[in-house]
């Protein structure tokens, strides 16, 4: 039984601090937003929370390559560790993103191109889990999970661009979306509370990713243990 | 025909096959004999090509597998415990595709053949549907001996048969047998396996514990050399 | 003794849908079980939807792609299971041919069968609601919509097959996944139905025949690793 490394200690406790401060950053330091007030804080999050549930995605699309080349299970571990983050924070990104949808769009729900994309691709993830779980080999497993990460990662642009198609049918929502290009006019403190949720995502992902590894490689000691006593 | 050293197969954590050597000869009628679970049917399915060894060299009718498995695929006829046949589909029409699959050119006479090898012509143009058990496992060897292969693997090819259909299934079993083929086969039935095969593996705890020829078996047969083997 | 020689790539994917037909033609099963369907999707829309004059002239093309999907999931799940359950499936793994030919041997059968339910379908919506659909766009957008589909379909349907869920697994698997056809689908063929713009049409259109591209590489190259163990 390996300790925990020192490094993954640290960042452990640097995820909590650097949580602290961004939240800080958000809900004191930046200033209110003119046109939408206080419900705009949400956005620091929903941002740095979208950002790294992509990041897990796409990991895992390339990781199920790297299975399939290899067919090493270390890569399943890492890719179950991806997607297994991702689809939480994507939850937490839409939820968040329904907040503000709520007093920006006055509806919690829009059929925004984004935001559907980011509900469908939340429910490719959610079938992914489905099909691991319907499979009892844990090398057929990996094969099968690996091909759905790969397709279900292909489609989601596919899917953003599909749903873009049907602007013209919801005129009146999708203007309301450009309101994020307004976003880009922030000023220089809601630049350092932006880019600084981003940062801290990133440290918290990669915090949890090898975190979940970890507890995915200790999963796979127990198993070769209860093997080796029965 | 087949050479097997140091095989090795994993299913995620659990090891099925530890550490498998096994030789065999053309011609030779080998019976694998073995308790459930040891590992008997993933060996097999290796030897087919349809499983993928995890460690170490895999060798049939002179083919590395799974580099060669296309090799290996022509020459290598397979019964296992499903007929693999086609319910819908006629025992001819079954017989047709097969021959299709295997590049076969003048299959016309072939199937001709087959069907008179296992006996089911007068039923070649009925729907396996309608097959008896007995009846379909005869096709089923039928189809795996199509193409003439080399190599022959039984897996379990008792199954589910009852007195009379298995004895039909013995003589077409050597029949095929009888035509200098390499056989292994998988059998819970040590009476029957005695009756077929000339050397008797056992297949246990992932590694083939005792190989003996028909010869030397002694007078007190197959069963006892088994059941002494499994006791270590 | 017979001749033998491997079966070139075309020869095995035409075996297996020469025998994909001939059983099907013989019993049925799946189409009938496709056929009857549609028709209970489409009568369920009809009082869903209120399909009076003036709605069917948008929702037109969401009904069929609908009821095509849900007909499609049918079809995909009988297809591959009856491979898997009398372990036919090691049968074709048996013989001495490309994996990827099986697979396209599939893939042509599963699409032929879509092809009889389309073809079955349009007429009587036709019919049913006196709209005119028989437009060569129309048609070309059911070509490249099904390839996509069933590209995809067949894939997921030989890794459902082998899981313990397997019946209710695949249209869960299925549809997040072929979103982009679907939609693009439905998009271009209102705009046929409608008689919009070519340069309205032409970005779905585009975006279906990448989606058939990319998919179709895609199944071809991992195929291998969802039949063998």
């Amino acid at each position: 039984m390996t300790p925990k490394p020192v490094l993954l200690k640290i960042l452990d406790y640097l995820s909590i601090v650097l949580l602290a401060v961004a939240t800080y950053l958000a809900l004191v330091y930046a200033p209110t937003e003119a046109v939408m007030g206080d419900v705009q804080r949400v956005f620091y999050f929903h941002i740095g929370t979208a950002w790294v549930g992509l990041l897990g995605f796409v990991f895992a699309a390339g990781l199920g390559i790297a299975y399939l080349v290899t067919k090493d299970m270390k890569w399943d571990i890492v890719e179950v560790a991806a997607v297994e983050i991702s689809v939480v924070f994507f939850f937490i990104t839409i939820v968040l993103g329904s907040v503000w949808a709520r007093p920006a769009w006055n509806t919690w729900w829009t059929w925004d191109p984004r935001l559907t994309t980011a509900a469908v691709t939340e429910l490719i993830y959610v079938a992914y889990f489905m099909l691991r779980a319907g499979i009892d080999d844990p090398e057929r497993r990996a094969r099968f999970g690996a091909v759905y990460a790969l397709l279900g990662g292909l489609s989601a642009p596919l899917t953003f661009m599909a749903i873009r198609l049907f602007r013209s049918i919801h005129p009146v929502v999708i203007g309301a979306a450009n309101e994020n290009q307004d976003k880009m006019n922030m000023t220089g403190d809601m630049r350092v509370a932006f880019f600084f949720a981003l940062f801290t995502f990133t440290v918290i992902f990669i915090d949890m990713f090898w975190n979940r590894i970890r507890l995915g490689q200790l999963q796979d000691k127990v198993e070769q243990l209860k093997l080796k006593v029965m | 025909m087949i050479e097997v050293k140091k095989l090795v197969k994993r299913f995620g954590m659990k090891t099925v096959l530890r550490g498998v050597d096994f030789r065999v000869e053309r011609g030779e009628f080998v019976a694998l004999l073995g308790p459930n679970g040891a590992g008997k049917t993933t060996f097999l399915r290796i030897l087919s090509s349809l499983a993928r060894p995890s460690l170490g060299e895999v060798k049939v009718a002179g083919y590395h597998l799974p580099h060669q498995a296309a090799q290996v695929r022509a020459r290598l006829g397979v019964v296992s415990h499903m007929p693999l046949l086609y319910g819908d589909l006629t025992a001819q029409e079954n017989l047709e595709f097969y021959a299709r699959m295997y590049g076969i050119t003048n299959y016309q006479l072939r199937i001709t053949e087959v069907l008179e090898l296992v006996g089911l012509e007068a039923r070649r143009r009925d729907l396996i549907r309608t097959f008896s058990r007995g009846m379909a496992q005869r096709l089923a060897i039928g189809r795996a001996v199509l193409h003439d292969p080399e190599v022959i693997l039984f897996d379990e090819p008792y199954t589910g048969l009852d007195q009379d259909a298995s004895s039909m299934l013995d003589e077409v079993l050597k029949s095929v047998a009888a035509q200098g083929r390499t056989v292994v086969m998988t059998s819970h039935d040590l009476a029957r396996a005695e009756d077929l095969a000339t050397r008797f593996d056992i297949l246990t705890r992932g590694v083939i514990a005792a190989s003996t020829s028909r010869g030397s078996l002694g007078r007190y047969g197959l069963l006892k050399y088994y059941k002494e083997t499994l006791a270590g | 003794m017979p001749t033998t020689s491997h079966p070139s790539f075309i020869h095995a994917t035409l075996a297996v849908v020469r025998k994909d037909l001939t059983a099907e033609f013989r019993s049925r099963e799946l189409l009938s079980a496709m056929l009857v369907f549609s028709l209970l999707v489409i009568l369920i829309f009809n009082f869903a939807l209120e399909l009076n004059v003036k709605e069917r002239q948008s929702v037109t093309a969401g009904v069929l792609w609908t009821t095509f999907a849900f007909a499609g999931t049918l079809g995909l799940n009988r297809s591959m299971a009856v491979e898997k359950d009398r372990g036919c499936l090691d049968g074709l793994l048996l013989a001495p041919v490309d994996r990827a030919a099986i697979y396209f041997g599939k893939v042509i059968s599963n699409l032929a069968f879509m092809f009889m339910v389309e073809a079955f379908v349009l007429p009587i919506y036709a019919a049913l609601y006196n709209v005119n659909l028989f437009h060569p766009g129309l048609l070309l957008v059911i070509l490249l919509g099904s390839i996509g589909y069933t590209t995809v379909g067949t894939l997921l349907a030989s890794m459902t097959v082998q899981a313990r869920t397997r019946d209710v697994l695949l249209p869960i698997l299925l549809f997040p996944v072929a979103i982009p056809v679907l939609l693009s689908a439905v998009k271009a063929s209102t705009g046929f139905l409608n008689g919009a713009d070519m340069a309205e049409i032409w970005p779905p259109l585009n975006l279906l025949i990448v989606y058939d591209l990319i998919f179709t590489a895609v199944a071809f190259m991992v195929f291998d690793n969802v039949v063998e163990e």
